[in-house]
């Protein structure tokens, strides 16, 4: 009983997590109607975001001691950080928890960027053949990550959670089970609910807004909205811009979990194009389904009870999962009609 | 049965000539060296059978790379259990590439566009992931599926035919004859003409005409009362077995079949060679492996000794700059200046590198003013 | 290159019984006597190339960095410039420091992608367009693997970088493909000794595996050596390669009864999978009345970087460490860190030993001639290279030689001290009979590439 609570618990988890990743992809794959295969790129800069806001926060002051010798012949450096130097306590708990604090830089720095591209780049090419798309966005991803590459190197940076938050939180006490009977990580219920905030305030700017409407109305209708005198294409960007600082929130608050690379928008790249996809084109309430449902049913495939029966089924739960659905509904969960069918 | 146009027997023969003399242009390159120019033979092959399916009828498969590894499974088991010979090895490569087209297709052919993609994708990725675990005993997994000298053959034991390759490993023979270096690149080579004829002949048939106008309007075509899934399948299943054919000769030219052949960056490298070159042309897809395949294997192998010695006509401090401003560009940073290629080419030759070199050609003519309305499309 | 390759490749058909006749016989082979009857001759060519094929792009490009360093590194040592680092302590030498036989060494780069397809692609470009004699490096058992078996087939030794998994020297090994780096067998039997000392005989142990070739292996080798310490195995579990997240994998070791979770993950596998499990609380659990342990079998620096407080306290093995205290591993430390400012990691020293004992070898047998190179690598004593007394055994081309128990440091000063000593395994009890694992290295004389 608890495996099977500890697993739910574990896909809801994922789940947040997939839909939350897929969700900038479907405002600009799903809703613009652009193949952006730059989204992992995105989702990457967002986790070096929070690298570069550690890394700005524990700058130290570097002195030579000419008089040591270190065991590989250089001399020893000294070293003094800065921001516990100026703020005190204050500074320390920044450091502490910088992943947190790193969304404050994380959000202009991911708009400007996202605004940058669409201006510069993706608004050329939204009347562009889909393959003029794939090779532009990734031809861009590839630059980005190797800019990357360039300033930070290829080894992973781990990124720490901060010291309150660390360990297990003891989920079954709050659902009136024995102590210790069902603990989960802290950082990953943050994670959870950070989601799940975040894909709501989407949700209710889409929705409540006017800008949300017309955005809507856009993706319905673009000509009919541009002959009301709307100038769709600056909400556009907008739009761009949003998915990008989705994107890279959702980058730099996962850093704790898995330690960022250049290459790390790679992995995720491909299975945020199949929650979108199993979503349904042009859905959003689809794409945060498809993620709650591959998070779900990949971590109950992964149980050994279930992988004696079928060998290998975790290796390919999420590909099947697409599959079926993708036979049994003909645009996913929640597709609309004529997107991206042609 | 066999005719073509003036215009393609024209390109035909120009092609050939191309591929056949690789040694010699390509030696300026520093790419003229057998295993760098079977590969260029191989993609080719590759791109050209991707192209069919998706420059005639505009289904982008995300998943071909599955076909490819098939066809290189299939022919290291046809070694290791029937024959040292490749046309086994080739022939089954194609025909199990092409069944497993037939299943895939079958299902994937079901939906269109982006969820055309997908599926096929999510098929391809199944059969990586199973390949490279649950599957070891069939793949060999990590290390790849290797020959090894105490295989049966049993084709060759009962012909009691020696295999060639000396108290080693047994090579790939072609009858008798080891395929190995040059040998190797000349049956890459002529297949991929082959190939190239073949794909001219299906563009310019009644069936290359119907895969067209299921690409341009396909409601129009079922509402004329067209069944366009036999033709589609067709389309799939064919372009399915050229990949077959193209693993299979990767197995040829080098006996090893590894399930990296079958990720998804192998699939996506296949659509970019095509998107590349130019989607729906002949020789686009073509060009776009070559360029693709020269950047992996020519940028990737240059280092700072080579450059340094390059710009050694230089003074100090000049040839310092140059080489640390061009050393981001090779080696370790040969990505960052194929992504760049990707980007300026989509932004300054729209349609990839053929059309849009046809475009600008069209353009210069334009300026001058002595052909107004040449080129283009 | 030249373009009667296929009439010599006839040439040396026909000449197949009588090779084989005059293998038999030593004394046929005087220098030079086969000049020109090998791929990439050296006396034919008048250069001496090596190969160096390391992932510089994809996950693994950091390690493939470093070993390339290495390489680099050891080409400047042959070549007589430099402070001639572990030449300096390395027994028995023959190098002189003018090159190799005399003539200076060069080098070309490759980049495998750590992607079996791409590293037989450089290494062809290597033998086929470069003229290399010798092709080195890689970062998983499966480039290795593609690699060796490659060379042996064009005749080119090929000295493998940083491999872990049993096949590289087991049920892949070729005739021309020589390991100095250690296996997952020896990491298991190496660690233990040291395991039953920190968590006594009596323990449960949980196995999350990568689920393929290498971390079966892994698996399999400390499953052996735990359960003959006493331990008891409650459960193997696999997980996918590159998965990202194990929560659902970590989840059931919680209340399966087990008091050590050993992780066969390597490199971005571990570097997820480990702080994963310790945010999990696994580390601050008792069970069994013990303190949860979590073990990693096999590590490297940039892995223990990439983990980060994780690996605090965390038992592992490693080939090289540069904290070692010999008079080898302090000369290559020193010579390496003035060259690049920082210790070197084991990728770059097992890179830099491999190219040094394969130009040793040339030395000694006085020819390139690979059948002549490989029986002088083949059952080569040394010392002084930072690992102990070594053998190139024979039988597999596994160096054998003493192993390191390593534990994540609790209080690293920099990124370069995150592991600490804390064992040293002799190599009497590392080594194994070769034939457990099968294979076969065939034959000496070479292909015609």
């Amino acid at each position: 009983m608890n495996t099977i609570l500890a697993q739910l618990l574990n896909g809801l988890d994922k789940g947040a997590a997939y839909a939350l990743i897929a969700l900038g992809l479907t405002l600009v794959f799903g809703t613009l109607g652009v193949v952006n295969f730059a989204h992992g790129a995105l989702f990457m800069l967002g986790c070096f975001c929070a690298v570069a806001f550690r890394y700005l926060l524990t700058i130290e002051t570097v002195s030579v001691d000419p008089t040591q010798l270190s065991p590989w012949g250089q001399p020893v450096q000294v070293r003094t950080p800065l921001v516990q130097d100026w703020l005190g306590d204050f500074g320390a708990l920044m450091v502490d928890y910088s992943v947190p604090f790193s969304i404050l830089l994380t959000v202009p720095v991911m708009l400007v960027i996202g605004i940058a591209m669409e201006r510069g780049l993706i608004r050329h090419f939204y009347k562009r053949t889909h393959a003029e798309q794939i090779l532009v966005t990734f031809g861009l991803a590839i630059v980005l990550g190797e800019l990357v590459k360039s300033v930070f190197g290829p080894n992973p940076w781990p990124q720490p959670i901060p010291s309150d938050l660390r360990g297990a939180a003891d989920i079954g006490i709050w659902l009136g089970m024995e102590p210790r009977s069902l603990t989960y990580p802290m950082w990953r219920v943050i994670y959870l609910l950070f989601s799940l905030a975040v894909i709501g305030g989407v949700f209710a700017f889409l929705r409540f807004t006017t800008f949300g409407m017309v955005v809507r109305a856009g993706m319905a209708d673009r000509e009919a909205v541009g002959l009301l005198g709307i100038n769709i294409d600056r909400r556009f960007t907008v739009v761009f811009g949003l998915a990008a600082v989705v994107a890279g929130v959702a980058g730099a608050m996962y850093t704790p979990l898995l330690a960022p690379n250049y290459h790390i928008g790679m992995d995720f790249l491909v299975l945020s194009f199949v929650v979108v996809v199993v979503g349904g084109m042009g859905s959003l309430p689809g794409a945060v389904l498809a993620g709650f449902l591959l998070g779900i049913l990949q971590s109950f495939a992964s149980m050994t009870q279930i992988k004696t029966f079928l060998p290998g089924i975790d290796q390919v739960i999420v590909y099947l999962v697409a599959v079926v659905v993708l036979l049994v509904r003909p645009r996913g969960l929640l597709g609309r009609r004529g997107v991206m069918e042609g | 049965m066999f005719h073509l146009s003036r215009k393609d027997q024209v390109k035909l023969a120009i092609f050939a000539l191309v591929v056949v003399t690789m040694p010699i242009w390509l030696a300026p390159l520093g790419a003229a060296y057998p295993g760098l120019m079977q590969k260029f033979a191989i993609y080719a092959i590759f791109a050209i059978g991707f192209n069919i399916l998706f420059g005639l009828t505009g289904y982008l498969s995300f998943g071909h790379a599955a076909f490819l590894g098939v066809g290189s499974y299939t022919a290291v088991w046809s070694f290791k259990l029937l024959s040292m010979d490749i046309l086994p090895a080739l022939l089954f490569a194609v025909l199990v590439a092409g069944l497993f087209a037939l299943v895939i297709g079958f299902f994937s052919l079901r939906r269109t566009g982006i969820y055309f993609s997908i599926l096929t994708l999510a098929f391809a990725q199944m059969c990586y992931s199973l390949a490279y675990s649950v599957l070891t005993p069939i793949t060999n997994g990590e290390t790849g599926l290797l020959l090894a000298r105490d295989d049966p053959r049993v084709i060759d034991a009962a012909l009691g035919a020696g295999t060639v390759g000396g108290a080693g490993l047994p090579s790939p023979a072609l009858l008798g004859n080891s395929v190995t270096g040059y040998f190797g690149f000349y049956i890459c080579a002529a297949l991929l003409i082959l190939t190239f004829y073949i794909s001219q002949k299906i563009f310019a048939s009644p069936f290359g005409l119907a895969l067209r106008g299921i690409k341009s309007n396909q409601t129009r075509m079922i509402y004329t009362g067209f069944n366009i899934r036999p033709y589609m399948l067709a389309a799939f299943v064919i372009s399915g077995m050229f990949a077959g054919l193209a693993g299979g000769l990767l197995a040829v030219t080098d006996p090893i079949a590894g399930a990296e052949r079958m990720r998804w960056t192998e699939s996506g490298n296949i659509v970019l060679m095509t998107i590349l070159g130019g989607v729906g042309t002949l020789i686009g897809p073509v060009i776009g492996a070559w360029v693709i395949k020269y950047f992996e294997n020519i940028f990737s192998a240059i280092n700072k000794n080579m450059l340094n010695a390059t710009f050694d006509f230089l003074p100090d401090g000049m040839q310092n700059i140059a080489v640390t401003v061009l050393s981001k560009f090779v080696g370790e940073g040969w990505h960052l200046t194929l992504g760049l290629l990707f980007v300026l080419i989509v932004v300054f030759l729209p349609g990839g590198l053929v059309e849009g070199y046809l475009k600008l050609v069209a353009r210069l003519r334009r300026g001058r003013g002595t052909k107004p309305e040449a080129g283009g499309k | 290159m030249s373009k009667l390759i296929m009439n010599r490749r006839g040439l040396l058909r026909t000449m197949g019984a009588g090779a084989a006749a005059t293998l038999a016989s030593p004394m046929f082979f005087t220098r030079g006597a086969w000049a020109n009857n090998y791929c990439n001759d050296p006396t034919a060519s008048g250069k001496i190339v090596f190969g160096f094929n390391v992932p510089q792009t994809g996950t693994y490009a950091e390690e493939g960095l470093e070993q390339l360093k290495g390489y680099q590194l050891a080409v400047k040592h042959i070549n007589g410039e430099g402070d001639g680092g572990l030449l300096k302590t390395f027994k028995p030498l023959a190098l002189e420091g003018n090159g190799v036989l005399g003539r200076k060494v060069e080098f070309v780069t490759g980049d495998t992608q750590t992607n079996t397809d791409a590293a037989r692609d450089g290494a062809r470009r290597m033998i086929e367009r470069d003229g290399a004699i010798m092709v080195t490096g890689c970062v998983t058992t499966g480039e290795a693997v593609a690699q060796q078996a490659l060379c042996h087939e064009l005749g080119v030794i090929y000295m493998s970088g940083l491999t872990h998994g049993n096949d590289t020297t087991g049920k892949d090994k070729r005739r021309y493909g020589f390991r100095h780096f250690f296996n997952a067998h020896q990491s298991g039997v190496a660690i233990a000794p040291i395991l039953g000392q920190e968590y006594g005989n009596d323990r449960r142990a949980y196995h999350l595996t990568a689920d393929y070739n290498w971390g079966w292996t892994q698996e399999e080798s400390i499953k052996a050596a735990t359960e003959a310490l006493g331990w008891e195995t409650v459960a193997t579990v696999r997980t996918p390669l590159g998965l990202g997240d194990y929560s659902q994998y970590l989840t059931p070791v919680l209340n399966s009864g087990a008091d050590v979770l050993i992780l066969n993950h390597y490199g971005h596998d571990m570097v997820n999978s480990l702080p994963q499990a310790v945010q999990f609380g696994l580390r601050e659990r008792q069970a069994n009345g013990k303190q949860f342990e979590i073990i990693v079998p096999m590590f490297s620096e940039l892995m223990a970087v990439g983990a980060g407080d994780a690996v605090k306290g965390i038992i592992g093995t490693q080939n090289w460490n540069w904290q070692l205290e010999d008079e080898g591993s302090k000369a290559f430390t020193q010579s390496y860190g003035a060259e690049y400012g920082e210790p070197p990691s084991q990728s770059a020293h097992t890179g830099y030993v491999q190219a040094i004992l394969y130009a040793d070898a040339v030395q000694r047998a006085g020819s390139f001639y690979p059948p002549e190179v490989i029986k002088a690598l083949e059952e080569f004593e040394f010392d002084g290279m930072g690992n102990g007394p070594t053998l190139y055994r024979g039988d597999d081309h596994q160096c054998i030689k003493e192993v390191l128990v390593v534990r994540g440091n609790e209080n690293p000063t920099s990124r370069f001290d995150v592991l600490n000593v804390v064992g040293k395994t002799p190599r009497d009890e590392v080594t194994y009979d070769p034939a457990i694992f099968g294979g076969e290295l065939g034959p000496y004389e070479p292909n015609q590439c």
